[in-house]
C-alpha cells in the first residue's frame, strides 16, 4: 500500500480531472477533506474492496454529498471498481453522479441534501450496539452543514444511546456556500457546543496525516461515548490558487489550471 | 386501530425478529406492551422526526424492518425529505405510521391534521400505502407489511373506531375487498347500479350511504387498504368491472386517492367515476372529527347525493 501522503496526492489529482472533465463544482471541499480520506484509507477502516458489502465492515458515510470526487477516487485507488471508471464522472448514464451514491461500490449512503448523515449513521451505530457487533461507523461532515438542525438532533441523540462506535468528523475548511462560515452563521466555539451535548472531542489538524492516524487508533476518544473529530483544514487544500477561495466551491479548473494543479501535487508525493 | 396496531404489530414481531419499533415520544398507554415485550427491537427517538426517520433508515439498513410512529402529521411532513432520500430512494424497509389520519384529531386543530398526506407520500419511488379502514383491516395490513417489508406508509385512525369486517380480510395491495354486496333482489331486479369506493377512514360513511333506502340496494361497498403507483393499473383493471364507481376519501382532492383512481382510469370511457374529498375549508377550521368531515362534504348524505347523479 503506498503511504498515505502519496495517495492522498493520487487522491486530489483524481478528483481534480474529475471536475475538470466534467466542468464540475465542488472541488474545494473535496480537496480539504483528501487527507481525512487517505488516513480513514490507509489501515484506519476495517473494509474490504473485494467485498463491498462485508458484513463485519466500518461504514463510512459523507454527509457532504457533494465532496463526492475525493471518495470516488479514493474507492477506486483502494480497488472497489475500476480507476478508469473515474473519467465517467457526472457523465450522461454514468453510475458516478455528482452528489455521492449508494449505487457505487463501497458508498454506503446516497446524500446531497445536507443534514441526512449523522442521523442515519446513529441509526448503523445503534444497531450495531443492539446487534452486538463491534462494527464503527464514521461520518464526514461539513462545516456548512452544521447549520441544518437535523444534525443537532442526532448531535443530541448519540449520547444519550451511548453510541461510542459512532464517529463524526467534521471537515472544518471555514467555508461555506456564500461566505465564511463565522460570517454566515458561526458555529464557534464548536468544540464546546459538541462537548456540551456529551460527546468526546478532538480538535486535529485535518491535513496533518500523524495526527489524524494516531486519534482514529484511539477510539472512542472517551469511554461511553461519541466521538467527534474536528478537523482544521483548508478549503482547496494542496493547490496554491484554490486554497481559501471561495470561488472554488464553484469553479472548475481549465486544461491549464488542473496541468498547474498536477504539477504541485506531484511534488507534494 | 392504534390498539388493533399494536396488537398486531407485537404478535407480527413475534414471528419477524426484524421488526423495530421508534416511537416520536408519542403512543402513551398504546406502545408501552411492545416496549415491554421487544426492548431490544423499541426506541423513543424524542421529539426529533428528521433524526427519528434518518435513524429508522439506518437501522433498516442494517436488516430491521422499522415502523416509525408518530400522529399524523409529525412522522410525515416533518420529515419528508428524510423519507424521500433515506427510505423511499434507498429503497428501505421503513414504514412510517400515522395515528390520526384524515382529522381524527380534529379539535387539535389544523397542525394535528393530516389531510395531505397521501399527496406527499404517493409519489416517492416504490412507496405503499396502506389506509385500513377499520380495525381488522389494520392487523391485515400490518401483517401484510411484515411479510412484506419495504418503504411505505401506514395511515390509521384514532381510537374506538367502529368494526365492519367479522374477521381479519385476505389483503393484498391493488386488489379491491368486497365490504358490502348490493342486495340480491335489487341485483335481480335492476342489476347492481355501482359501487362505493373507499380507503382509510370513508369505509364507515360508504357502508352508511349504501344501507340507505334512497339507494335500493343497489350500490356495493368496496375498500382499498392498500395501494400505491406500482398497482395503479391493476386498480383500473379491477375497476373496469362496474359501471358506477363513487370514490370517497378523507383527505384532500389535490394528490389524495380520488386523484389517483382518476389518473388510473384515465382515458376509461366504460366507467362513470365520481370522486368525493375534502373541501378545503376544513383546513383551519376547529371541530371533531364528524363535523370537519361534514364541513368538508363527507358525509352519508353527500355519498348518496353523488350515487344519485350519476347515470
Amino acid at each position: 500500500m503506498k503511504n498515505s501522503q502519496e495517495f492522498a496526492a493520487l487522491i486530489r489529482s483524481e478528483a481534480l480531472k474529475m471536475v475538470t472533465r466534467a466542468k464540475a463544482s465542488h472541488i474545494g471541499g473535496a480537496l480539504s477533506m483528501a487527507d481525512l480520506l487517505a488516513v480513514l484509507y490507509t489501515g484506519i477502516l476495517r473494509v474490504n474492496p473485494l467485498e463491498p458489502q462485508w458484513p463485519e465492515r466500518d461504514r463510512l458515510i459523507l454527509s457532504k454529498g457533494h465532496s463526492c470526487t475525493s471518495l470516488y477516487a479514493t474507492l477506486a485507488l483502494r480497488g472497489f471498481f475500476p480507476i478508469k471508471e473515474l473519467e465517467t464522472y457526472a457523465c450522461d448514464g454514468s453510475r458516478l453522479m455528482s452528489h455521492i451514491t449508494h449505487k457505487v461500490p463501497g458508498v454506503e449512503f446516497s446524500t446531497g441534501s445536507l443534514g441526512h448523515g449523522l442521523p442515519f449513521g446513529c441509526g448503523k451505530a445503534l444497531a450495531a450496539k443492539r446487534q452486538g457487533k463491534d462494527r464503527r461507523v464514521f461520518v464526514i461532515l461539513s462545516d456548512g452543514e452544521l447549520d441544518e438542525g437535523s444534525n443537532w438532533e442526532a448531535i443530541l441523540f448519540a449520547p444519550h444511546h451511548r453510541l461510542d462506535n459512532l464517529v463524526a468528523l467534521v471537515d472544518y475548511n471555514k467555508i461555506q456556500s456564500l461566505g465564511a462560515v463565522d460570517e454566515v452563521l458561526d458555529l464557534a466555539p464548536l468544540a464546546d457546543k459538541f462537548r456540551a451535548f456529551g460527546w468526546g472531542v478532538r480538535e486535529i489538524d485535518g491535513h496533518n496525516h500523524q495526527e489524524i492516524r494516531e486519534t482514529l487508533q484511539s477510539l472512542p476518544s472517551e469511554k461511553g461515548k461519541p466521538t467527534c473529530l474536528i478537523a482544521h483544514t483548508i478549503k482547496g487544500k494542496g493547490v496554491d490558487f484554490m486554497e481559501n477561495q471561495l470561488l472554488w466551491h464553484y469553479r472548475n479548473p481549465n486544461d491549464e489550471q488542473l496541468q498547474s494543479a498536477l504539477s504541485q501535487l506531484a511534488s507534494l508525493s | 386501530m392504534r390498539t388493533a396496531f399494536i396488537q398486531e404489530l407485537i404478535q407480527q414481531a413475534r414471528l419477524h425478529p426484524e421488526v423495530f419499533l421508534v416511537v416520536g415520544d408519542l403512543g402513551f398507554s398504546v406502545v408501552e406492551p411492545f416496549a415491554k415485550e421487544f426492548p431490544d427491537r423499541y426506541l423513543n427517538a424524542g421529539i426529533a422526526e428528521q433524526n427519528m426517520t434518518g435513524v429508522a433508515a439506518g437501522l433498516a439498513s442494517e436488516g430491521y424492518h422499522v415502523f416509525t410512529y408518530s400522529i399524523a402529521n409529525f412522522p410525515t411532513f416533518r420529515c419528508l425529505e428524510q423519507i424521500r432520500n433515506d427510505v423511499a430512494y434507498h429503497n428501505l424497509p421503513v414504514t412510517v405510521v400515522s395515528v390520526g389520519g384524515g382529522l381524527a384529531y380534529g379539535s387539535l386543530g389544523y397542525s394535528h391534521h393530516a389531510v395531505q398526506d397521501y399527496a406527499v407520500m404517493r409519489p416517492l419511488p416504490g412507496m405503499t400505502i396502506a389506509a385500513p379502514g377499520d380495525p381488522w383491516e389494520t392487523r391485515a395490513s400490518v401483517q401484510w407489511l411484515c411479510e412484506n417489508p419495504r418503504p411505505s406508509y401506514l395511515r390509521l385512525g384514532k381510537a374506538g373506531e367502529p368494526v365492519f369486517h367479522s374477521a381479519q380480510p385476505p389483503l393484498a395491495p391493488g386488489s379491491l375487498l368486497l365490504v358490502k354486496a348490493a342486495a340480491s333482489k335489487a341485483k335481480a331486479k335492476a342489476k347492481a347500479k355501482g359501487i362505493f369506493l373507499t380507503t382509510g377512514a370513508a369505509l364507515g360513511y360508504a357502508l352508511e350511504a349504501a344501507a340507505s333506502p334512497l339507494l335500493e340496494g343497489g350500490w356495493s361497498v368496496y375498500s382499498l387498504p392498500v395501494w400505491g403507483e406500482t398497482v395503479k393499473n391493476a386498480v383500473a383493471e379491477a375497476l373496469r368491472a362496474h359501471v358506477c364507481v363513487v370514490v370517497v376519501e378523507d383527505h384532500l382532492e389535490a394528490g389524495g386517492f380520488g386523484s389517483f383512481i382518476r389518473e388510473a382510469m384515465r382515458g376509461d370511457t366504460h366507467v362513470a367515476l365520481r370522486t368525493l374529498s375534502l373541501d378545503p375549508k376544513v383546513c383551519g377550521t376547529v371541530a371533531s372529527q364528524t363535523a370537519l368531515n361534514k364541513l368538508g362534504g363527507l358525509d352519508a348524505s353527500c355519498l348518496i347525493q353523488a350515487a344519485l347523479t350519476l347515470p
